[in-house]
C-alpha cells in the first residue's frame, strides 16, 4: 500500500478521502491556493503544499504545479477526487512519466469516455442500450434536419465536448432543429473549443439513474447498484438517493451488467459510474460515463457498506477486488441533500461571504439509522467565489426510504448555517413535497413543481399549532427570566399569566399554558392540547421540543415580541402575546415594504473602483453593480432588487461623495 | 355608601374615555393607540396606578371653561416593568390634541418630582400638538418647569422619551434633554418650526415627514436613538431597553439569571480577521459573539454606523459596548461618530453601566468638512467622556488602533483598566505605508527601497506586542477567548472604586 498519497483537489472531497487514508494508514499531502490557506483540507492533512493564486486555473488544475507539489512531498500515488483533473487523460499522462500512480482508471479508458461520441459508440459495441440517434457528427443544418427526421421528435442536439447543459438543445419539430443546430455549435465553439454536433432521440419524462461499478486489474468488475439523481437544477444534480424508487431488480441487474460490459469493454479499472437515462416504461438508455468518483457516492456506500475510496486505493495498488458480484447486497435507503451556497429565494444566486455559524447536524452510525455529512468548510470559513458553491453532502440513511426523509428532514432542521445564503429551505421543501415523497420524480422535477422560483413554504395548520404551542411554552420561559432581574419591587413582582395568544403566518391561535417542572400543556380554543417539552432556554439558536409526541427542530432568533422561526423549510416571525397585546397589536396598520428608490447611491465618499455591470444589463438582488474604495478598504455595493441599469453616472477612478448618485435602474 | 362607591366608578368611566369614542376610532385609524393603552403595554399588566385622573384645567378664556375633561390631555402615574419601578405620563391627543395646558405640565411635573425623589425612570409618552395656545404664557411656564426637572433628573434617573406623535415647537426640549428619544415610524414627527412656518421663512417646501419624521431623525439629525414600526413595537422594546438600566445613579447596572457560559470559547473569531488588512470585516460578529445569548441592544443604529453603540449583557449585567464599525468609512473615527459614541460613554458612565470598547481604528478622518465643522473639538469630546468615565472600562483591540484614535479609543492612558489586544492588532502612530514616506521621504523615489523601509515597519511595528512591552497593552490575548477573558474581567471589576475631584461640573467642549 501506498505510504503517502496526494490529494489534487479540496473541499468537501479532499477532506472525505484524507479520512479513508487515515483509516488506512496512508499519509496525506492537500495542495491550496491563496484562498484555501485557512482551508479544513488543509488542517486536515499531514503536510500541504500551496499551488498558486486562487483561480483554479493559476492553481489545482495547472498540472505542472501539481506535479511540482508531488515531486515536493514525494507522494507515491493522487487522489484526484472529482472534477479539476479527475478525467484530464494528460494529467494521468504527466503522474505516469513521473512514475506516479493516478488512483483512478487507465488513460485510455479516461480518453475513450471522455468524448459523447466515442463512448457512445464503444457503449453500442459492447452491447449496452443506448439512445436512438444518430452517432457521426452532423455536419450541416440539412443533414441535422433530415437525421431529426430520422430518429424522430423530439431530439436532443448535443456537443460531443458538451457538460453541464451547454451545447444542449432540445427540438420538436424541423425549424427548431435549425435553429438549435447553429445555437448549439456556437456554444460548444464559444465554451469547449469543440464544434462537434451530434443528435439523439430526446427522451421524455426522463429519470436520471446512474450504475456504480468497481474494477479492478485482474478482470474483476462488479456493481454496486444504482443512484438515482433525477432532482436537477439546471443539470446540477440538487437531491441523489441510492436505491431509485423506481428501479426493479431485474432492470437493475440487466443495467448493472452493461455497466459492467462496458467497463470491461475499455479495460475499465477503479471506481466508475455509467449514467443512464430511463423512460417511464423503465427503458433505459446509455448516456455517458464517469471516470472518477462521483459526488453523489456516499449514498452507494451507505447502502452497500463499501467505502469507495479505499476500493480505489486497493485497486490502484494492483489488488483484486475483495468481493464479488453475490456478495454486493443493497440494504436499506440512503439519501443525499447538496447544500450550496446560493439564496433560493433569489434565483439560486450564488451566495459568497463568510459563514459567521456553521454547525452541522451530529453525525450518528447507528443500527436503526445514520446521519453523515461530509463537508470542507468550517464555522468562521469563507465560501469563496473562486471555487463550487457546494457546502457540504448531508447524508442519511435509514430501513426504508420513508424513515430516510424523516432521519433528513430532522437533519436539515438541525443544521446551522449563517453569514451567507444557502439552500436549505429548498431542500426542506423536497423533503416535504408531496412527489418526491411518492417517489414519483423526474429530471423535470424542479422546473414543474416550482415554476415561478422557490417562494418558501407555506406550513398546514397541524404544524403551525405546533410551532405555536412550543413558541407559546419558549415564550413563557423568556418571559419569567425577564421577572428574576435585579432591583425589582419585593413583593409585588411581575406575574407571568397562562394566557397567550399566538401569531404567525397571518394565523392567529389563542392559547391556554398549564405549565409543570417537565413541560407544558398548550391547549387551544378548539379543545386540543398540546403536550410540549423540550430545553430550550433563551438565546439557544436551535430548540428540540417534543410536542404531542413528536420531535420538533427549530432555529430560534429573538425579534421584537416573539421568535424567528425557521422549520421544515418555512421561515416565519412568531409573535406571543397576552389579550391585551393581541388586542391592540390588531388595531396596528400594515404597512408596505418601502418603495426602494430606483437609484443607486454612494453611502460614502469614496473612490470608484470598478463598475461591474453596463447600461441594459439586468441584474438580480443581491448582485454586485460597483465597487467603492473608501479609507482604503473596497466595498462592494449590490443590487437591492432586480432590475434593468438604465444609466450609469460613474466611472472606474471617480470620487464620489455621499448620496452621489452612481447609477439608476428602468 | 353604595352610590358614592358608584359614583367614582363613574367619574374614572369618563376620565378614561379621554376625548370620547370619535376621538378614540379616529386615533386608531391613524394607526395609533390611545394614551391609556400606550401605558398598559409599556407596563407590567395591572401595575399602573394612576395619579391625577381628576384634574382639570382652570383656563377661563376662549370659552375654554366650557370643556374641562377629566385628566387635561396627559395620564400620568406609575407602575412596574418586570417588577421594577418606573413613573410613567402619556399624552392624550384625543383630548384637545395632547395640547400642553398649566396643569397638564404640572401632573408632568409631580410625576418627575416623585421619580426624582424615590429613584425611578420617567418614560414620556409624547403625543401632543404643542402649547395649549387659549392659555398663553401659563402654558410655555408649564413647559420650563419640566424642563428645568428634566435638567435636574439628567444623571439622577434615565429618562426616557418616545414620541409616537406630533411634537413640535418648544414641546422638543423635553424629550431633547432625556437619555433616549425613539420614534414610530410613518405616525411621529419633531421639529422647531413646523413645514408651513419653513415656507413662509425660508421658501423651501418640506413636507413633515421629510422635515422631521423618524428617518430624518434617526439618519441625519441623530435627534432620536432609534425607531420602530409601530406603537406595540415600541413600547416592547422600551420595556428591553429598561432590562438594560438602572433604576437611578445610586444603583449598579442590573443583573439577572442567564443562560450563557461565560467561558463560552468562539472559534471561528480566530478568523474574524481578514488577511488583507484593508478588507472590512463585521464588528457586530464579534459583539454578538461575546455578548450573553446573542442579545445586542443598539442605539443610534442608522447614524455614523463607523461606530456601534449599544447594551449587552455579560454573566447576566449590562454593559455598554463602544465599537469601531470597519464596514463603514473603514470605523474612522469622524464628527458624528465622536458625538454619537461621547454621549454614549458619558450615559454608561453617569449610571454605572460599565464600558466595554473594540477598537479597530485608522485614524480620524480626513478633510475640509471635517476640519471646518470642528472635528478638534467633537473628537475631543469622546476623548473626554472616556477619560472622566469612573466605570469598569475593558478594551478589546482587534486590529488597527492608529494615532490619536489609538489614545481616544479608552486607551490605558484614559484610567482603562482591562487593555487587551488580539495578536492580529496593529498598534502605531500610522499604516506603515504612510509612517515610511514620512519617516524615510529622502527615499521617496525609490520604489524598492519603500518597500522595504514599509516591511520593516510593519515588522516593528503592525503588532500589540511594542505596546504590550510598555504596559499599554495588559495581555495579549486569543480572539477565540475574547468572551472568557473579558467577562472575567468586568467580574474582578464588580468592586471598582474610583472617583474624580470634587468640582462643581467639567467643561466637556461641547
Amino acid at each position: 500500500m501506498f505510504d503517502k498519497i496526494l490529494i489534487a483537489n479540496r473541499g468537501e472531497i479532499a477532506c472525505r478521502i484524507i479520512k479513508t487514508a487515515r483509516k488506512m494508514g496512508i499519509k496525506t499531502v492537500s495542495i491550496y491556493s491563496d484562498a484555501d490557506k485557512n482551508a479544513l483540507h488543509v488542517a486536515m492533512a499531514d503536510e500541504a503544499v500551496h499551488i498558486g493564486p486562487s483561480p483554479a486555473n493559476q492553481s489545482y488544475i495547472v498540472i505542472d504545479k501539481v506535479i511540482q507539489a508531488i515531486r515536493q512531498s514525494g507522494a507515491q500515488g493522487v487522489h484526484p477526487g472529482y472534477g479539476f483533473l479527475s478525467e484530464n487523460s494528460k494529467f494521468a499522462e504527466a503522474l505516469d512519466a513521473e512514475n506516479v500512480v493516478f488512483i483512478g482508471p487507465p488513460i485510455e479508458a479516461i480518453e475513450k469516455m471522455g468524448d459523447k461520441i466515442t463512448s457512445k459508440k464503444i457503449a453500442q459495441d459492447a452491447g449496452v442500450s443506448t439512445v436512438p440517434g444518430y452517432t457521426g457528427l452532423i455536419k450541416s443544418v440539412e443533414e441535422a434536419v433530415q437525421t431529426s427526421n430520422e430518429v424522430g421528435y423530439p431530439v436532443m442536439i448535443k456537443a460531443s465536448a458538451g457538460g453541464g447543459g451547454k451545447g444542449m438543445r432540445i427540438a420538436w419539430n424541423d425549424g427548431e432543429v435549425v435553429e438549435g443546430f447553429e445555437s448549439s455549435k456556437n456554444e460548444a465553439v464559444n465554451s469547449f473549443g469543440d464544434d462537434r454536433i451530434f443528435i439523439e432521440k430526446f427522451v421524455t419524462q426522463p429519470r436520471h439513474i446512474e450504475i456504480q461499478i468497481l474494477a479492478d486489474s485482474h478482470g474483476n468488475c462488479i456493481y454496486l447498484g444504482e443512484r438515482e439523481c433525477s432532482i436537477q437544477r439546471r443539470n446540477q444534480k440538487v437531491v441523489e438517493e441510492a436505491p431509485s424508487p423506481f428501479l426493479d431488480q431485474a432492470t437493475r441487474k440487466a443495467m448493472g451488467e452493461q455497466a459492467c460490459a462496458l467497463a470491461s469493454a475499455v479495460g475499465y479499472t477503479s471506481a466508475g459510474t455509467v449514467e443512464f437515462i430511463v423512460d417511464k416504461y423503465k427503458n433505459f438508455y446509455f448516456l455517458e460515463m464517469n471516470t472518477r468518483l462521483q459526488v453523489e457516492h456516499p449514498v452507494t456506500e451507505l447502502i452497500t457498506g463499501v467505502d469507495l475510496v479505499e476500493q480505489m486505493f486497493r485497486v490502484a495498488n494492483g489488488e483484486a477486488l475483495s468481493m464479488t458480484q453475490d456478495d454486493v447486497k443493497l440494504n436499506g435507503w440512503a439519501i443525499e441533500n447538496r447544500l450550496y451556497a446560493e439564496d433560493p429565494y433569489r434565483n439560486f444566486l450564488p451566495s459568497i461571504g463568510r459563514l459567521t455559524r456553521y454547525r452541522p447536524p451530529q453525525e450518528i452510525s447507528s443500527e436503526t439509522y445514520v446521519v453523515r455529512n461530509d463537508t470542507g468548510v468550517f464555522e468562521g470559513g469563507e465560501i469563496s467565489m473562486h471555487y463550487d458553491p457546494m457546502i457540504a453532502k448531508l447524508c442519511s440513511w435509514a430501513p426504508s426510504r420513508e424513515m430516510a426523509i424523516d432521519h433528513m428532514r430532522l437533519a436539515l432542521d438541525r443544521f446551522e448555517v449563517e453569514g451567507i445564503g444557502h439552500n436549505l429551505p429548498f431542500l426542506s421543501a423536497v423533503m416535504d413535497n408531496a412527489k418526491f415523497v411518492s417517489g414519483d420524480i423526474t429530471t423535470a422535477f424542479i422546473g414543474e413543481e416550482y415554476p415561478d422560483g422557490f417562494k418558501g413554504v407555506t406550513l398546514v395548520t397541524d404544524t403551525l399549532k405546533k410551532i405555536a404551542a412550543s413558541c407559546a411554552a419558549m415564550n413563557r420561559v423568556a418571559e419569567i427570566r425577564r421577572t428574576k432581574i435585579s432591583g425589582r419591587l419585593d413583593n409585588h413582582e411581575r406575574k407571568i399569566g397562562n394566557d397567550w395568544v399566538v401569531n404567525l403566518q397571518g394565523q392567529s391561535f389563542t392559547v391556554k399554558i398549564a405549565a409543570d417542572p417537565q413541560g407544558s400543556d398548550v391547549t387551544f380554543e378548539d379543545g386540543e392540547t398540546h403536550r410540549v417539552s423540550g430545553s430550550w432556554v433563551p438565546g439557544q439558536s436551535l430548540a428540540e421540543m417534543t410536542v404531542a409526541g413528536s420531535l420538533l427542530v427549530m432555529k430560534v432568533a429573538k425579534i421584537s415580541g416573539g421568535f424567528r422561526i425557521r422549520s421544515r423549510g418555512a421561515d416565519l416571525k412568531v409573535h406571543v402575546r397576552t389579550h391585551t397585546q393581541a388586542r391592540l397589536a390588531a388595531l396596528m396598520p400594515e404597512k408596505l415594504p418601502p418603495d426602494t428608490s430606483r437609484l443607486l447611491l454612494c453611502p460614502m465618499p469614496g473612490m470608484v473602483v470598478k463598475v461591474n455591470v453596463d447600461v441594459g444589463d439586468e441584474v438580480q438582488e443581491g448582485q454586485a453593480l460597483c465597487t467603492i474604495e473608501a479609507m482604503k478598504m473596497e466595498n462592494i455595493l449590490r443590487a437591492e432588487r432586480k432590475g434593468v441599469v438604465e444609466k450609469i453616472n460613474a466611472d472606474s477612478g471617480d470620487s464620489l461623495a455621499v448620496d452621489d448618485i452612481i447609477m439608476e435602474f428602468k | 355608601m353604595k352610590d358614592i362607591l358608584g359614583e367614582l366608578e363613574r367619574r374614572r368611566q369618563a376620565a378614561r374615555l379621554g376625548g370620547g369614542e370619535k376621538r378614540v376610532s379616529a386615533q386608531h385609524l391613524r394607526g395609533k393607540l390611545t394614551a391609556r393603552e400606550r401605558v398598559d403595554l409599556l407596563l407590567d399588566e395591572g401595575t399602573f396606578e394612576e395619579f391625577d385622573m381628576f384634574v382639570a384645567h382652570r383656563c377661563t378664556d376662549f370659552g375654554m371653561a366650557a370643556q374641562r375633561p377629566a385628566g387635561d390631555g396627559v395620564v400620568t402615574g406609575w407602575g412596574t416593568i418586570n417588577g421594577r419601578m418606573v413613573y410613567v405620563f402619556s399624552q392624550d391627543f384625543t383630548v384637545f390634541g395632547g395640547s400642553l395646558s398649566e396643569t397638564h405640565a404640572k401632573k408632568i411635573c409631580k410625576i418627575m418630582d416623585m421619580a426624582m425623589q424615590n429613584g425611578a425612570p420617567v418614560i414620556g409618552l409624547n403625543d401632543s400638538g404643542g402649547a395649549r395656545i387659549q392659555e398663553g404664557v401659563a402654558s410655555l411656564a408649564g413647559y420650563a418647569e419640566v424642563f428645568q426637572r428634566n435638567v435636574m433628573a439628567s444623571g439622577v434617573i434615565p429618562q426616557i422619551s418616545v414620541i409616537m406623535g406630533p411634537c413640535a415647537g418648544g414641546a422638543v426640549y423635553s424629550p431633547a434633554m432625556t437619555d433616549f428619544i425613539f420614534m414610530v415610524k410613518d405616525s411621529s414627527y419633531m421639529f422647531v418650526t413646523g413645514p408651513d412656518v419653513v415656507k413662509t421663512v425660508t421658501n423651501e417646501v418640506v413636507s413633515a415627514e421629510e422635515l422631521g419624521g423618524s428617518s430624518t431623525h434617526t439618519k441625519k439629525s441623530s435627534v432620536a436613538d432609534g425607531a420602530f414600526e409601530n406603537d406595540v413595537e415600541a413600547l416592547a422594546e422600551v420595556r428591553r431597553l429598561v432590562d438594560f438600566l438602572p433604576l437611578n445613579n445610586r444603583q449598579k447596572a442590573p443583573v439577572r439569571p442567564f443562560f450563557d457560559e461565560p467561558g463560552r470559547v468562539e472559534e471561528s473569531l480566530d478568523t474574524l480577521i481578514p488577511d488583507n488588512a484593508n478588507t472590512p470585516y463585521d464588528m457586530k460578529e464579534l459583539i454578538l459573539k461575546v455578548a450573553d445569548e446573542v442579545d445586542f441592544y443598539e442605539i443610534q443604529e442608522d447614524f455614523a454606523k463607523n461606530i456601534i453603540t449599544g447594551f449587552i449583557r455579560l454573566e447576566g449585567q449590562s454593559v455598554g459596548v463602544v465599537a469601531n464599525q470597519p464596514m463603514v468609512l473603514a470605523g474612522c473615527l469622524d464628527i458624528d461618530s465622536s458625538r454619537k459614541a461621547a454621549r454614549f460613554v458619558r450615559f454608561c458612565d453617569a449610571f454605572e453601566i460599565p464600558i466595554l470598547t473594540l477598537v479597530d481604528v485608522p485614524g480620524f478622518l480626513p478633510g475640509t468638512s471635517q476640519e471646518y465643522g470642528g472635528v478638534i473639538k467633537h473628537g475631543a469630546k469622546l476623548l473626554f467622556a472616556y477619560g472622566e468615565a469612573t466605570v469598569p472600562k475593558v478594551t478589546v483591540i482587534t486590529r488597527k488602533a492608529y494615532g490619536g484614535a489609538y489614545d481616544v479609543m479608552s486607551s490605558k492612558h484614559l484610567r482603562g483598566d482591562f487593555n487587551y489586544a488580539w495578536p492580529s492588532a496593529e498598534i502605531a502612530v500610522m499604516g506603515a505605508k504612510g509612517a515610511t514616506e514620512i519617516i524615510h521621504r529622502a527615499d521617496l523615489g525609490d520604489t524598492e527601497k519603500i518597500a522595504q523601509h514599509t516591511a520593516d515597519y510593519e515588522n516593528r511595528f503592525a503588532n500589540p506586542f511594542v505596546a504590550a512591552e510598555r504596559g499599554f497593552v495588559d495581555e495579549v490575548i486569543q480572539p477565540r477567548s475574547t468572551r472568557k477573558r473579558v467577562s472575567r474581567a468586568f467580574a474582578s471589576l464588580r468592586g471598582k472604586k474610583l472617583q474624580n475631584p470634587w468640582k462643581k461640573h467639567d467643561n466637556i467642549p461641547l
